[in-house]
């Protein structure tokens, strides 16, 4: 299975998001979209080309744009907001708390430029702890899609979900490998390759670091079972203890903190129902900083080469 | 013809509900809550047309929204008077198992909230979101919203006073609860809000000052005069003076009473200021 995934290009996640939204308003009256003076990092133009009545622009003002996107879903509309993660998250928590998550309305926040892939602008806009913020939010659904392919049909899909949902994705152009056609189902995990001796579980642009990992490690006999865990929340229990039945050991990979992200979830759930050994390749309690994106993959111990050692290690230990 | 008589007899009675359900749990807040009454009570039973039985989206309705949520106590007794739940209801306030949140929820259903307030600053955006979502519906109700005058030291408050005029929201009425009082003491000495109509004018709002905000006929009339405004480009604001804790002696014009409830002895003489005018619930 590994041998079939196919990198058919770079894209970006974030232009992903752009052409399922534009699709998405062809196909859907009520979506409408928000953005914080961020049109072009979010790649929104060609939906607000099409569609300039269903699109807000707010300005520099996150707070007022998520109440805003309160009010039009309370009006029966579907609003998508845009802006960098950090600013769809932690500037704004409190107004997602009261007004979104605890209200329960039909609000997609949709958060470009997550994680150290943003780059050169530094830990200011480099966000690693909001998969953490949002997964606690009760009723929220978190997702992180690893390709463009897979973040434009995220897009689409959570118009047809009825709740508040936090997407997030990325700035840098990225190998796109995902089926073009393939759906995108919420909450459902999706296996990349079968495996017999580590499970990882992976999400957002660490996905294809693990096919790399993977690749390598098949060299040395090591059978990787690589599962894409798109949607954080809700979480797909079933999938994790399938796999990890049959492997006996976890790896996590992720563009975030330890703390609070995939790894945490898998965590939590193995100890509750499967104890086994597992590890995480996640940022390890620290802010990033400016530089290139591969440059600081390696620094932050998000490599193909951290996966492959934290297999290793983990399936010593089993 | 508003028959002012009746309103203040619903006035009456609502001032009673006000300090029975905050003395019954011994918290809430019935200073702001007792300042606003009339104007709860003008959106209710004279300015909105709403349906009592509730739908979330409000399609073809006028809508109010708190963000003052705090004063939770005015808005669910004038909810449950106007028919969208039973007054009976009122006695679960604050206490567990209640759809009568501290502050106003959806959570727990309760008809005629349709979004969570009580950390301040958010209920304007709301709002904007609302009136918005009404244009592209071709829906040509008015969205109401309320608003501390404390609350305007919130930011969020000013970039949703940015945004309405710039997008031409003219189908909004903010009003402030301007009675110059906030839990730490006087707006003044607090935090000054400044020339508050210069600021609205300056942001591109028509700019109203009510100044008997406790005077029914005078509300219902600058309700009236705002609603006349609207659909002209901008979004218009009703700096509303008001005393709060008006109708109980002891608690006019201090901050004191903010959130803080009466004692057996302080409810019974402020109910013997209040006629009970359509039977306590």
């Amino acid at each position: 299975m590994l041998d079939q995934i196919i990198d058919t290009g770079k894209k970006s996640t974030r232009d992903g998001f752009g052409a399922g939204l534009h699709e998405l308003g062809k196909k859907n009256p009520n979506v409408v979209a928000l953005c914080a003076d961020l049109v072009g990092s979010l790649k929104m133009q060609p939906f607000i080309d099409e569609f300039p009545d269903r699109f807000f622009q707010v300005g520099i003002a996150e707070a007022n744009m998520m109440g805003i996107a309160a009010g039009l879903a309370t009006g029966g509309k579907i609003p998508f907001t845009g802006t960098f993660a950090n600013f769809s998250t932690g500037r704004v928590y409190d107004q997602i708390r009261q007004s979104i998550a605890y209200s329960h309305k039909n609000v997609k926040i949709c958060a470009s430029h997550a994680g150290v892939t943003l780059g050169e602008d530094g830990a200011t806009h480099q966000i690693l702890e909001d998969v953490g913020m949002m997964r606690m939010l009760p009723g929220f659904t978190v997702i992180n899609p690893c390709d463009y392919n897979q973040t434009k049909a995220a897009t689409i899909a959570i118009a047809d979900h009825h709740g508040p949902v936090y997407l997030r994705f990325g700035r840098p152009s990225w190998p796109n490998f995902t089926p073009a056609d393939q759906k995108f189902e919420i909450g459902k995990a999706l296996t990349l390759a079968e495996g017999t001796d580590v499970s990882v579980f992976a999400t957002g642009h660490m996905v294809w670091k693990a096919v790399e990992a993977a690749r390598e490690l098949a060299k040395e006999g090591i059978s990787v079972e690589l599962i894409n865990i798109h949607t954080i929340k809700p979480f797909d229990e079933e999938a994790v203890l399938k796999s990890v039945r049959k492997t006996g050991c976890a790896v996590t990979a992720e563009e975030h903190q330890m703390n609070g992200g995939l790894g945490d979830s898998v965590a939590q759930l193995l100890g509750r129902k499967l104890p086994v050994p597992m590890d995480y390749v996640a940022v390890n309690d620290s802010f990033g900083e400016s530089g290139k994106p591969v440059d600081l993959m390696k620094k932050y111990g998000l490599d193909t080469s951290d996966i492959v050692e934290k297999v290793r290690n983990v399936i010593k230990r089993k | 013809m508003a028959d002012i008589q009746k309103l203040k007899k619903i006035a009456s009675q609502v001032r009673r509900d006000i300090v029975r359900m905050v003395h019954a749990c011994q918290s809430g807040h019935p200073g702001g809550s007792l300042g606003c009454t009339e104007f709860i009570i003008a959106l209710y039973f004279e300015i909105m047309k709403h349906d009592k039985s509730f739908n979330m989206d409000g399609k073809g309705e006028d809508m109010f929204f708190l963000s003052n949520g705090h004063i939770s106590p005015v808005w669910y007794s004038v909810l449950a008077r106007s028919g969208y739940f039973d007054v009976a209801e009122l006695a679960t306030f604050r206490q567990i198992d209640s759809r009568l949140q501290g502050h106003p929820a959806t959570h727990e259903g309760l008809p005629g909230i349709r979004v969570a307030s009580g950390s301040l600053g958010q209920g304007m955006s709301v709002a904007i979101g609302v009136a918005l979502s009404k244009k592209l519906n071709g829906d040509d109700k008015t969205v109401y919203v309320l608003t501390g005058d404390g609350e305007l030291q919130e930011g969020q408050v000013w970039e949703a006073a940015m945004f309405a005029p710039h997008h031409k929201v003219d189908n909004l009425i903010v009003t402030v609860d301007y009675n110059r009082q906030q839990i730490d003491g006087p707006t003044s000495k607090v935090m000054s809000l400044g020339d508050l109509p210069a600021k609205w004018e300056s942001f591109g709002w028509d700019v109203m000052v009510l100044e008997k905000g406790n005077d029914m006929e005078a509300v219902i009339n600058g309700l009236k005069e705002a609603k006349s405004r609207l659909g002209k480009g901008k979004p218009v604001v009703i700096l509303m003076k008001t005393e709060m804790g008006f109708g109980v002696d002891y608690m006019v014009g201090t901050h004191k009473w903010h959130g803080k409830a009466p004692n057996d002895e302080l409810l019974a003489k402020a109910l013997e200021q209040l006629e009970e005018t359509l039977g306590d619930y």
